[in-house]
């Protein structure tokens, strides 16, 4: 087998990765030698070193497949890497203040969140199960520890626990899955499979091979009914983590599933729209069901990510390039929401610690105006209620799923939206129709920061970000097609 | 930047523009927040009257249009007004300061609660305003969030569960909704309504878009049996909030049945007219008698909303131009006289804090002028010929007669219960003897609440004797749309038009005579 790097420009497609490689060896090195307890300086570099590869990944676009067909640049993962790298940077910053409450102060911590973003980076690009595999472990292995990284704190270390042992288990699934898809069709790059099942068709071992590696990256995506270890891992993880978790992971594993399907399963569609529809549904209508019940503010973050998934999977359901895009909007606006909404958490804090259950945050209104303000924004925000973002998050991937003509999953999935709608809104009535009973301590600037610029961008959403986000999102999922 | 290009997105964003100034007002400073919700909201009503004015009633199509193509292919920025919404702009644009001078005395969250009633203000106009599907969902279910807050924060005791009924009421109806502009987009490949108006939906489908809408419109109207949420909404709500639910908030119901329903699925609509009838006469009938065993002032008066909207579902499903005629008239009157009999009812609710009809009695011998205020707004309630409630009401029977006598005869008796849960409420509160102590130093209207009052009467009894105004600017947008509706359903179009300025011969010969109407040519 030839090699085709012939000299180092012709590299150019992988360079953030490069970079993002680099960087991190180079800042574990700086953490070694320092040899400090807590590392703000490693955090900010971190931060540095994230914000060059978005920078890296939108000023120079290089198309084109490299390492003898691993891996794959395009303009969808462009937009993709950009929100992982986004996700990854604000849940970094959001650790800042509160990392020695959080136990997150070790620059252990950073270390490990940029090697996760490194994975979930050559997720996105994955051209091949072999790649693919490689980037989903590097990503889920620094999670694991990521999760447990508070060491002397039970909760943590159980939710560490779980997230392995499932994760491992879905692991194993994605990896038979894969030999499975190898089996039947005699290749591991993407693109050769796709022709594979283009000229030979589909035969019962492939799709078995195709539903054990879809069930792989639907646990990543945490989507009903591998969802099991979300809510747990969510409350369990420190703050900062948990948010971590909730943004960057997703967005990658969601783009590994939109390649999957819709390029590499393209010839089978009828076959893997069946699973994703399943996923889709099941997502929606136990998310909605399951968060009603909840106290802890994390468990219904948890929920409702699941939820957000199964809406983002409507869009994919269509198998269409308008649901492609669709699912990108979303991704972004999710991540957009769930920023903000993270940062409202970390910013209320009393003399006893972080809000834990949806009571603390009683009369939040009345205390912290401008946190409850924004955390309102973020609760009708998510409901999907128009003007916010979050409303058109789901025209776009609904219309998708109309023009299929998916006309029951998209009356199921608007009526678990209006059912999901109950327990944002109990966060709202909490905050705005209930007494105050706690103080909070000052808020943390650069939180105000986030807070003000997503609550500012997800209410002007349609004057502001939304036409060049829909266009770009346009540019993305055509690259696909 | 012309006056005919920015006049619309200038009406709608205004507001927007006046909360982001209270945004920074500092809190403490409670003059200089009404004073400026007060300015925006004034300055808005003098644009609308602008608008309204070089508003070309004789052009049935829309006017003012501007027409861009915004997020990605599906949602645009298009905005434009024709005869059947400037007048809801109108109504909007008035009611609003009024509502901000209702509120003078109000202590709690100032700040906030002028914001979210300038932020609402937007939204209502902007739904009136936008010639963008997606965009009229937009606006069209924004406004549940500032309602939702406004019920939750300043409401009654059991403020929660009305909000939360309202809320699940019509979010649930309206995302029905929202699926069926996406089947629409796709099946007209635009989500412009002047396009759309144009585009004919193959039959099947008209008939699950219009469930569709039908699911949100007639929860939002409400219609009988979806009107549950209405009574608790507004007993809860505080007195502006119940103003602007019963002036605006329902009129987004029939707005939406005019311009969707009845335009772009004819056939469904003459399909399921008869049904339609039948909910309206239930509400007339069956929500009068429940209005008249009410105890409380305000769920009385909330019954009465749903029974005369009963008159407009029924006028506007008639199809012809006495009907329609008559439901737009009826909207505007029942925009007017309702938001009135609620700020009446949040007069003596400031002074006693309580709304129970037995609390009261005689307050004519304390509160002569509030007496008479109640008095001419219960009568417009009753439909008292003279009075702007009349008007709606009989063009709408009228219309109704053409196409169906027993529905026109049934919905006779609407008028009559009106009549009667009307003036034995104005009865028990009004007269009788003032035996209450608590009632005994209670103080008639002040100058605020006349100034609210006053014009609002003025109105009412105006537009009663010469409702011409309003008619002729709605005539040719609804002369239009029920040509198109006759056309496609396979009715006559003359006879549908036919008579449709006899009203206003024998009201307003003058006015009536210069405009020549299809159906003169269709004689």
């Amino acid at each position: 087998m030839n090699s085709d790097v012939t000299d180092f420009a012709s590299l150019a497609p992988a360079y953030p990765e490069m970079l993002m490689a680099v960087g991190v060896l180079v800042l574990l090195l700086l953490g070694v030698v320092m040899n400090k307890e807590r590392s703000l300086l490693i955090t900010w570099l971190s931060v540095g070193l994230l914000a060059a590869a978005i920078i890296l990944v939108m000023l120079q676009p290089v198309d084109g497949v490299v390492f003898n067909g691993l891996f794959v640049a395009d303009s969808f993962g462009r937009f993709m890497k950009v929100l992982v790298l986004g996700g990854a940077t604000l849940s970094l910053i959001l650790s800042v203040s509160n990392a020695e409450e959080n136990g997150v102060h070790k620059y252990e911590y950073s270390i490990l969140a940029l090697l996760a973003t490194l994975g979930m980076m050559v997720m996105v690009s994955a051209n091949d199960l072999m790649s693919l595999y490689v980037g989903l472990e590097l990503q889920s292995l620094s999670l694991y520890v990521m999760a447990a990284i508070k060491r002397d704190d039970a909760r943590a270390s159980e939710a560490g626990l779980k997230y392995f042992v499932l994760g491992a288990l879905s692991s194993g699934l994605l990896l038979y899955g894969a030999s499975l898809i190898y089996g039947f069709t005699g290749h591991t790059n993407l693109a050769e499979i796709v022709i594979a099942i283009t000229n030979e068709g589909r035969s019962i071992g492939l799709i078995f091979g195709v539903v054990f590696l879809l069930a792989g990256v639907a646990f990543k995506i945490s989507a009903v009914p591998f969802h099991m270890w979300t809510p747990d891992v969510y409350e369990g993880a420190p703050t900062p983590v948990t948010a971590f978790f909730a943004m960057a992971p997703k967005v990658a594993a969601m783009t590994l599933l939109i390649r999957l399907v819709m390029d590499t399963f393209a010839p089978i569609t009828s076959d893997w729209q069946q699973i994703v529809i399943f996923l889709s549904i099941a997502s929606m209508v136990l998310a909605a069901f399951a968060a009603i019940g909840q106290k802890s503010i994390k468990r219904l973050i948890a929920y409702s990510s699941i939820g957000h998934v199964g809406f983002a999977l409507v869009g994919l359901s269509s198998g269409t390039q308008v649901g492609v895009e669709g699912v990108a909007v979303y991704m972004a606006i999710y991540v957009a929401m769930t920023v903000a909404l993270f940062a409202c958490i970390l910013s209320l804090r009393t003399e006893r610690g972080y809000v834990e259950t949806i009571e603390d945050l009683a009369g939040v209104s009345k205390t912290r105006p401008f946190v409850a303000a924004i955390m309102a924004i973020v609760m009708f925000s998510l409901i999907g209620l128009p003007p916010l973002a979050g409303f058109f998050a789901k025209w776009q991937v609904f219309l998708a799923a109309i023009e299929a003509n998916l006309f029951v999953l998209s009356v199921i999935g608007m009526l678990a939206s209006a059912i999901s709608a109950f327990y944002y809104l109990r966060v709202v009535k909490v905050m705005y129709f209930d007494e105050p009973k706690d103080e909070f301590v000052a808020v943390p600037g650069e939180l105000n920061v986030i807070m003000a610029v997503f609550g500012f961008l997800i209410v002007t959403y349609y004057f502001t970000v939304g036409n060049p986000l829909s266009s770009w999102a346009h540019t993305a999922a055509g690259s696909l097609f | 930047m012309t006056f005919e290009n920015s006049i619309l997105t200038l009406l709608t964003w205004l507001p927007t523009l006046g909360a982001a100034l209270l945004l920074f007002t500092p809190k403490g400073s409670i003059n200089a927040i009404r004073w400026i919700s007060l300015a925006v909201t004034v300055v808005v009503f003098a644009l609308s009257l602008a608008l309204w004015q070089s508003f070309n009633a004789s052009n049935p199509g829309f006017q003012f249009v501007v027409n861009l193509n915004w997020i990605g292919e599906s949602i645009g920025y298009r905005v434009g007004v024709d005869g059947i919404s400037v007048l809801f702009v109108v109504l909007t644009a008035l009611l609003m300061p009024a509502v901000v001078v209702a509120s003078w005395e109000v202590e709690t969250r100032l700040k906030e609660y002028m914001i979210v009633f300038l932020v609402l203000e937007t939204l209502m106009i902007g739904v009136f305003t936008t010639l963008d599907l997606a965009m009229f969902y937009v606006f069209f279910e924004g406004t549940l969030l500032p309602m939702f807050l406004i019920i939750g924060i300043w409401g009654g005791s059991a403020r929660i569960q009305a909000a939360y009924k309202f809320f699940f009421y019509t979010f649930i109806g309206s995302v029905l909704m929202l699926l069926a502009m996406m089947a629409m987009y796709w099946d007209a490949g635009t989500t412009d309504i002047i396009r759309l108006l144009g585009h004919e939906f193959p039959v099947g489908m008209q008939t699950w878009l219009w469930l569709a809408f039908f699911a949100s419109l007639a929860v939002k109207m409400p219609m009988w049996p979806f009107h549950r949420w209405l009574p608790e909404a507004h007993v809860q709500a505080p007195t502006a909030g119940s103003v602007i639910l019963a002036a605006i908030l329902l009129k987004l119901g029939g707005y939406g049945f005019l311009r969707f329903s009845l335009p772009m699925f004819p056939d469904a609509s003459a399909q399921f007219a008869n049904f339609v009838f039948v909910l309206s006469i239930a509400a007339i009938i069956l929500t009068s008698l429940v209005a008249l065993v009410q105890t409380d002032i305000k769920k009385l008066i909330a019954y009465s909303s749903v029974a005369h909207m009963g008159f407009v579902t029924m006028g506007i499903f008639a199809g012809n131009a006495l009907g329609v005629q008559g439901a737009m008239f009826q909207m505007i009157s029942h925009g007017i006289v309702s938001g009135a009999l609620f700020l009446c009812v949040g007069v003596v609710y400031d002074r006693m804090h309580t709304r129970e009809i037995s609390a009261y009695g005689g307050l004519v011998e304390r509160m002569p002028q509030y007496a008479f205020a109640f008095m001419v707004f219960t009568m417009a309630n009753v439909g008292l010929p003279g009075t702007s409630g009349f008007v709606g009401e009989f063009l709408t029977m009228m219309g109704m007669f053409q196409v169906n006598t027993w529905v026109a005869f049934f919905a006779a008796f609407g008028v009559i219960l009106s009549a009667g849960y009307a003036l034995w409420l104005y009865r028990r509160v009004i007269f009788g003897a003032l035996t209450k102590d608590s009632l005994k130093g209670i103080l008639d209207l002040n100058l605020r609440e006349k100034v609210v009052l006053y014009p609002l009467i003025v109105l009412t009894v105006v537009f009663g004797f010469y409702p011409a105004p309003i008619l002729d600017t709605t005539a040719a947008a609804v002369d239009n749309l029920v040509a198109h509706y006759s056309e496609s359903t396979g009715r006559n179009p003359a006879v549908d038009l036919a008579d449709e300025r006899a009203p206003l011969v024998y009201v307003a010969p003058a006015e009536g005579a210069a405009q020549p109407t299809p159906a003169d040519a269709a004689h």
